[in-house]
């Protein structure tokens, strides 16, 4: 488990000490996250470097986790997905029992503390129970930009019965009467998908992908879904193709939870048929070394999605170095500082045009993964995540 | 975040009228803070988005040559960052509008103080101590100075003119123009200077 010093020599300058700083007039603070996962999922994966960082910086910080029953996580997955603005069909016996199976857990988790942090909808309706001490706060990690009305409605009589809410991009804030921030969320330098790789590890696992390292390559990294644009990443391929002798890897998993995701990867499949260059992977859910030794490998990594929460595989991506082609869409936006960090772009042409070009410039090519780097260790890494929740902690106890 | 936002430069005129001085302060001045390693294109947001969200160059570079240390109150900045816009829209016949671009989502921000307990009595000592400490800390002695003393010039040159009885060394930091570059920058060249006159005094 790693402690905050183990993260110096990533970090910037200073930043131990200035968190240990920040954390001095919150030392023996009880802070509760509770969310509907220990494992799987962007949430679960902070969370779980989260804690311990805020153990070690003095504070009695504590996770737990929501329970219920497969009806239960069926019904929070619709509203998930109402959220995000699917149309989804939710009937009164539905809410009903989001509120029954919140009020069990209520009586069962513990909720004593100075500070509680209940993530996304699943446990919203906790703060029902609230006692009378400790603050509040409700973190939204999903793109509620566009919410189906209805279920927003219900969710919001919660949510505005919190002390205040956290967002992870402006454009996610809502019209609330309580006070919303911004917090980006982050990825861990030292975890298994992010940690230095050697060279002979990076080739052993690029051995076993079947991944020939002759000729550069393109990587995606996402589910196979229409939202990330895999058959316009091909297209974006063979514009380049005709200039440049490359491949393309997209690599990801079937979203089991999306019954177009198979359509999706079939049709993938189909375009790719005939050409030996493009590798298709299907990466079960904890491949991290796996997804860790392709991005170390890859020339240019794309992320062309159409729509997107925050898409940190982009952060993921620029923390080892490579320049980052993304679609203009959520949170890739704050992460590509266009023709500083990457580019951002709107259209199969527009993603071609930046491939080609930054193998015809390898000079700005390497610049560019230099500052993605420097950028993601400045506002992406789990240290400034830490660093802003103790803040907003220092920000309330003034 | 205010949970505002605005689609075209008429809404943004007229919410910027509207929002607490915390939110131009967001938008201008702790710009450096939230981008210490890169700057933007321009080192305010309300430029930046002009020129990149709405497409509208023109405005983004009137409102990009704005120094907000120039102004001796975030008011007098509001007023004149409306003036620019009223000028920019009076000109025009229809009102620029983000079509392909995000919305301007208006923020406001906080500064929490945190001593750092780090301490310098000599230039020696100051130099050791600016290379390692979090960029934050530049940004509070120079910037946020700035506003704070209500004159142009940081808590460093001051310290150095007053304390060190350097005068010609503060008078080259409080020359550095913090408005045109990154935070990372500034201590670069800062200890750049402390260094000449360290490695002068060696000489000696």
């Amino acid at each position: 488990m790693s402690q905050l010093d183990d993260y110096r020599e990533v970090a910037p300058k200073g930043t131990a000490d200035f968190l240990k700083l920040l954390a001095k007039k919150l030392q023996g603070k009880r802070v509760l996250h509770i969310n509907s996962t220990r494992l799987g999922g962007g949430v679960a994966e902070i969370l779980r470097s989260l804690i311990p960082l805020l153990q070690d910086v003095g504070l009695d910080a504590q996770w737990e986790v929501i329970s219920g029953s497969e009806e239960f996580f069926r019904i929070t997955k619709a509203f998930h997905n109402a959220l995000q603005g699917q149309e989804q069909n939710l009937s009164q016996g539905m809410l009903k029992t989001y509120v029954e199976v919140n009020r069990e857990n209520a009586g069962r988790l513990p909720h004593e503390a100075d500070y509680l942090v209940i993530h996304d909808p699943q446990p919203a309706a906790l703060i029902e129970n609230r006692p009378c001490k400790g603050k509040w706060i409700w973190r939204c990690h999903i793109d509620i930009s566009r919410p189906q009305w209805k279920v927003w409605s219900f969710l919001r009589r919660f949510v505005v019965r919190y002390d205040a809410a956290i967002f992870s991009l402006p454009r996610f804030a809502q019209r609330l009467p309580i006070p919303q921030f911004l917090i980006y969320p982050s990825i861990d330098p030292l975890s298994e998908k992010n940690r230095d790789l050697s060279d002979k590890e990076q080739a052993k696992i690029l051995r076993r992908l079947s991944i020939p390292t002759d000729k550069p390559f393109l990587l995606q990294v996402s589910r196979f879904d229409r939202f990330k644009d895999p058959l316009g990443v091909i297209q974006a391929y063979r514009l380049v193709k005709k200039h440049h002798d490359i491949r393309l890897v997209l690599a990801g998993g079937e979203a089991t939870d999306d019954p177009e995701s198979e359509i999706v990867l079939s049709e993938v499949q189909e375009e790719a048929r005939d050409d030996p260059d493009i590798h298709i992977l299907l990466l079960p859910p904890d491949a991290n070394l796996e997804i860790n030794a392709l991005q170390r490998a890859a020339t240019i990594v794309l992320q062309k999605s159409l729509r997107e929460g925050f898409g940190l595989t982009v952060a993921e991506a620029m923390w080892k170095g490579k320049p980052v082609i993304g679609g203009f869409a959520g949170g890739i936006t704050v992460q590509l500082v266009y023709g500083v960090t990457g580019f951002t772009v709107n259209s199969v042409e527009g993603a071609a045009f930046r491939i080609h070009y930054l193998l015809d410039n390898p000079e700005v090519m390497a610049k560019m993964g230099d500052d993605a780097k420097e950028y993601v260790r400045r506002n992406f890494l789990i240290t400034r995540h830490l660093g802003d929740y103790l803040a907003l902690m220092n920000f309330w106890g003034r | 975040m205010l949970g505002r936002s605005a689609r075209d430069e008429q809404q943004l005129l007229e919410a910027i009228e509207e929002v607490p001085l915390d939110c131009i302060y967001y938008h201008t001045h702790s710009f450096f803070l939230r981008h210490k390693y890169i700057a933007g294109p321009y080192p305010n947001d309300f430029a930046t988005w002009a020129a990149i969200q709405v497409r509208d160059r023109v405005l983004g570079e009137k409102l990009g040559v704005l120094d907000p240390y120039e102004f001796e109150s975030l008011e007098s900045l509001r007023v004149e960052i409306v003036t620019i816009i009223e000028e920019h829209l009076s000109e025009l016949q229809i009102i620029p509008r983000a079509i392909y671009g995000e919305p301007f989502h208006f923020m406001q921000s906080r500064i929490i103080e945190v001593a750092t307990g780090l301490a310098a009595r000599t230039l020696t000592e100051f130099r050791e101590i600016l290379a390692t400490v979090d960029a934050s800390v530049i940004y509070y002695h120079t910037f946020e100075a700035m506003l704070r003393l209500g004159r142009r010039k940081g808590d460093f040159s001051i310290w150095i003119e007053e304390q060190l009885g350097l005068p010609e060394l503060a008078q080259k930091i409080s020359r550095l123009d913090p408005y045109m570059t990154s935070l990372e920058i500034i201590r670069h060249r800062i200890l750049k200077l402390c260094d000449e006159v360290l490695e002068k005094r060696t000489l000696k």
